[in-house]
């Protein structure tokens, strides 16, 4: 027991493993990086990074081909942590190899940290409009209104995962009524069936504008610049199964569909998933320079106000490139424009744990300095010495 | 002698490269004068000169032009002529195609062509329509999938209307007596513009008038529509005008009732390299700068200093010759006369290193940036970079190899970085993403000092392979001090790629909000940390030892050519500002090269020439 137990440290604490996890990182990093073109960017950190195995798709069957980004790098910090504490013997002369090495651990738990916390939204805001939420990129959400108060929503937001799998009726107890999905669809564009020319096909749902539509699925895309539109058929139903009719809902319908029930205004929409926030930035100017006489841009900036609910904060901000806003631990900065020139497109984004890379970056770097620093003290000494 | 030799050797070398500011061409007429006339084109100003110079490298892949009668003309010369003949203009071969198909869009053969691949105008434009048409197939493709045909295609298309856009910047190239028709104008011009008015308002006019300056006026239209450069300084700095295209400030004659003297100065400057008057051209000039003088000295300090950064050429021809020749005076050291040889080409390394950081300093004056702003400002960086260290290691080794390392990568830096300056202007506009002083000079010059110190580390073996191999000159104290010398350029590589990269993703966080976003180009830099970061484990491990330690050196080569340039042919993510396409072969084949050195260093130890010295 005790020798396997010695040669299992021995693995685990030698710098061959090391060398050969780092190796596999390498040709770990450089696949992703050339499947970035096929993949985009997105889908190859799911793919490769934020995965135990690299999978590849064999006839239909998900085969683990590569050790993924979890693997490896846990791998790594295993071997790290136990080459540390079982060799630990503090010297001055090893002070610098322990720091860089303690400030690759919090790289590395900070990157592990950042991947289950990050969270990114998008903030679309034309000239003037005012909005206190911002929108995910990659998820949906099937939002249920109840809109008989004319100055309150009540709303329930059904996530789209939800959607996906037709298995029960989705109950709320908000909800008068429970919700099934009939069909759904990852990636659809819908169109009016008579542009369509095909108007004899029966329609996809018999209530609202679902009546006069046809769902047209599309591939899934996975290029960075372009999202999945998601459409469903949903039926709703009441106690004791009586169907209220049945709805088609996508990304793609704007304006949400109404009806009444149970003595109350419904809406319906599917949308982008929403973060609301206590606290709304109204775009008051979005300005796009040129260096003259070009069209190479200069400079995106956006001139928002920021107004809190509780009244604390109400002031204007500039927010360009390489000048975010940080407010309420997201931060917004300047991703895009719309429009002419008039809408603006935030990136609002969310990392708790942003702060651990700058004191890994400071221990790496001052122990790297160190390490090497004393290397060459004792070859320039060395060399004096037999000259 | 032999003690005399170096210095001999330094002051031949200062000479050799001061020369370009001793070569005047045979002229009468003041073309340097011609040359720093301040313009803005890519968004900053510069001088006419660089107009010429970029433009031919661009359209040609060289500065020198042989017109059909064979004459050799000066960038500038080739410039006047584009402005202000351009029927000649048109007969000259400064068209470079290549790819067969583009030539057959226009039915040539490269023996049409000079150098079997220059074109002139001429022979294009009966085809242009039909290239217009191509050109919109091919634009209609995603960039990153087209095919080289379609980038051609493209290409060409671009640089006949950068062509075109060029001959209508200073006047109308219509082969009219433009001087005589705005003096024309200018006399007349309260008639008319009266005469206009009365035939629109249907009163009795001077038809004959009102035809004139109705065509003069569409002269102009064309001219502001088609011509690119600004060339019209505003009047005053303050009153928030700005630089203006000729046709445009010749518009602007009928509102403001005056004939603008830019615009006057510049058809008078048509007018007399026309008819070829050299003392009336270099009159109009002397007076032209007078008043640029007088009106915006500050521009003019740039432009000047700019035209004779470009006259130097330091990044050239005679930079690249000091640095091939310390080479081989490095090298034949080994074999005779150690001490005199290797002083010599510590001083050619010292001298081009030196020529070279003024040189980047100019820019960076220039630009008012940090030293890397584009692809080719970091191979200007990296070879200076790396010949620095070189000159540290040969300071303390003294044994020839940090020169011979030295030659070595400032040829290469300096040939790579004049490819890359075929695309244009080097001294380009900061993109908004990437405009940030701060992060330029930390996160880019780090990351870009931790690039030269990895190939440095890289051809330090290379040395060490060619020499146990192919010489019997690497005896043991050798191969132990080259072998401390690439350890120790590794460690600082991986500190400066370790920081470099680091202070990236910090960038990114504080511009973005996020550390890491898996970009290509971040992962090749990360790529470049772990592999170093493997080469020292190895060392420490025990794992490899010297002649190992050198292949991995050398496979760092192609680690560092992957991020430097590969990541950025996939043609994804934000770091994709500098792609390129015909690189490409070139990356694969030096990839290929350094797998072969590898395989070298591998043979077996007795086929190595160096086996009795090493033991």
């Amino acid at each position: 027991m005790r020798d396997l137990w010695d040669s299992f440290v021995q693995f685990f604490t030698s710098l061959r493993v090391t060398v050969v996890l780092l190796a596999l990182s390498i040709i770990l990093i450089f696949a992703a990086t050339l499947d970035q073109v096929n993949l985009g960017i997105w889908a190859v950190q799911e793919k490769y990074f934020r995965t135990f195995f690299v999978f590849w798709n064999v006839k239909g069957f998900p085969v683990p081909v590569f050790p993924g980004g979890y693997f490896i790098g846990g791998l790594l910090l295993i071997n790290l942590v136990a080459s540390h504490v079982y060799h630990f013997r503090f010297a001055w002369k090893k002070s610098g190899i322990l720091l860089t090495h303690a400030g690759l651990i919090l790289l590395l738990v900070g990157e592990l940290l950042t991947g289950l916390w990050q969270e990114e939204y998008q903030l679309r805001l034309d000239q003037g409009q005012t909005r206190n939420y911002s929108e995910s990129f990659r998820s949906n959400e099937l939002a249920v209104i109840d809109a008989t108060d004319p100055d309150w929503d009540q709303v329930v937001a059904i996530p789209e995962e939800r959607l996906q799998d037709r298995g029960e009726p989705v109950q709320h107890e908000r909800l008068p009524f429970r919700i099934a999905v009939r069909a759904y669809y990852p990636n659809a564009a819908v169109q009016s069936r008579e542009e369509l020319g095909n108007p004899s096909a029966p329609p996809p749902a018999n209530r609202d504008i679902g009546a006069r539509l046809a769902i047209i699925p599309l591939p899934i895309t996975y290029k960075p610049n372009e999202r999945n539109l998601p459409a469903a058929v949903i039926e709703l139903l009441g106690p004791s199964n009586v169907s209220l009719g049945t709805w088609v809902v996508s990304t793609m319908i704007v304006q949400p569909q109404t009806f009444d029930y149970a003595g109350r205004t419904w809406r319906l929409a599917m949308r982008f998933e929403r973060a609301y926030k206590p606290y709304s930035l109204t775009l008051l100017k979005f300005s796009h320079d040129r260096y003259i006489g070009t069209e190479i841009p200069k400079n995106f900036a956006s001139k928002v106000r920021l107004h809190s609910e509780d009244g604390s904060t109400d002031r204007e901000v500039l927010i360009y490139m390489n000048n975010p806003l940080r407010y309420d631990g997201l931060t917004f900065y300047q991703a895009g424009f719309d429009n002419n020139d008039t809408t603006t497109v935030l990136q609002v984004v969310k990392n708790p744990s942003w702060i651990l890379p700058y004191l890994a970056c400071i221990m790496m770097g001052l122990g790297l300095v160190i390490q090497f620093g004393l290397h060459l003290f004792a070859f320039v000494a060395k060399r004096r010495h037999a000259a | 002698m032999k003690r005399l030799l170096p210095l001999l050797v330094l002051l031949l070398g200062a000479v050799y490269l001061a020369s370009p500011f001793f070569r005047t061409p045979k002229s009468d007429f003041d073309l340097a004068g011609f040359g720093r006339i301040p313009v803005v084109a890519n968004g900053r100003t510069k001088p006419l000169d660089s107009v010429a110079r970029n433009t031919l490298l661009l359209l040609q892949g060289r500065q020198r032009l042989v017109t059909p009668e064979g004459a050799s003309l000066t960038p500038n010369q080739w410039l006047l002529d584009v402005f202000f003949r351009p029927q000649l203009a048109d007969t000259y071969k400064h068209f470079e195609i290549v790819h067969p198909g583009v030539l057959d869009v226009f039915g040539l053969a490269p023996e049409d062509g000079a150098g079997n691949k220059r074109f002139a105008y001429l022979q294009l434009v009966p085809k242009l329509e039909e290239l217009d048409r191509q050109a919109g197939l091919a634009a209609g493709v995603e960039a990153p999938v087209r095919t080289a045909y379609q980038r051609a295609v493209l290409n060409l298309r671009d640089h006949v209307i950068l062509y075109q856009q060029l001959k209508h910047s200073l006047v109308m190239p219509d082969g009219s007596d433009f001087l005589g028709d705005l003096l024309r104008l200018q006399d007349n011009l309260g008639a008319s513009i009266e005469a206009v008015r009365n035939r629109e308002a249907g009163k009795p006019a001077d038809t004959q008038l009102a035809t004139f300056a109705m065509e003069m006026g569409s002269k102009f239209l064309r001219m502001e529509q088609i011509g690119n450069l600004l060339v019209v300084p505003p009047a005053s700095a303050s009153a928030g005008s700005q630089w203006e295209k000729a046709g445009q400030t010749l518009l602007g004659t009928f509102q403001h009732r005056v004939v603008n003297v830019h615009t006057l100065t510049f058809a008078g400057l048509q007018h007399t390299w026309k008819n070829q008057q050299p003392e009336q051209f270099n009159t109009l000039l002397s007076k032209h700068r007078a008043e640029w003088e007088r009106a915006h000295p500050a521009i003019l300090k740039k432009t000047d200093t700019e035209t004779r950064f470009n006259q130097a050429s330091i990044f050239g021809r005679n930079t690249i010759t000091l640095y091939v020749l310390a080479f081989l005076l490095a090298a034949l050291s080994w074999l005779k006369w150690p001490e005199a040889l290797q002083r010599s080409a510590y001083y050619l390394i010292l001298l081009a290193w030196v020529a070279t950081t003024a040189g980047i300093i100019t820019r960076m004056w220039l630009e008012g940036r940090p030293p890397v702003t584009n692809l080719y400002s970091s191979a200007l960086f990296v070879g200076w970079g790396s010949v620095g260290l070189c000159l540290i290691l040969e300071r303390i080794f003294r044994n020839g190899i940090g020169s011979v390392a030295a030659g070595l990568t400032g040829f290469c830096t300096l040939l790579i970085a004049h490819h890359l300056s075929l695309s244009g202007d080097t001294l380009e506009m900061m993109r908004a993403v990437l405009d940030s002083n701060f992060w330029l000079a930390t996160h880019v010059v780090v990351i870009t000092i931790g690039y030269a110190a990895t190939y440095l580390a890289g051809f330090l073996a290379i040395i060490y392979v060619f020499r146990g191999v192919f010489t019997r000159s690497l005896d043991k104290a050798t191969a132990d001090s080259l072998g401390r010398m690439v350890y120790g350029i590794i460690c600082f590589a991986t500190l400066f790629s370790l920081v470099g990269t680091i202070l990236g993703g910090i960038w990114a966080d504080q511009s973005w909000g996020r550390f890491w976003g898996w970009d290509p180009k971040e992962n090749g830099a990360l790529i470049i940390v772990i592999w170093n970061a493997i080469v020292l484990h190895a060392r420490w491990g025990g794992i490899a030892r010297t002649r190992g330690i050198m292949a991995m050196a050398i496979f760092g080569n192609i680690v560092t050519s992957w991020s430097w340039f590969g990541t950025n042919m996939l043609g994804v993510g934000l770091h994709s500002y500098g792609f390129m396409d015909q690189a490409f072969v070139a990356l694969v084949a030096f990839g290929a090269s350094q797998l072969a050195l590898i395989a070298l260093a591998y043979l077996p130890k007795e086929r190595w020439r160096s086996v009795t010295a090493l033991k």
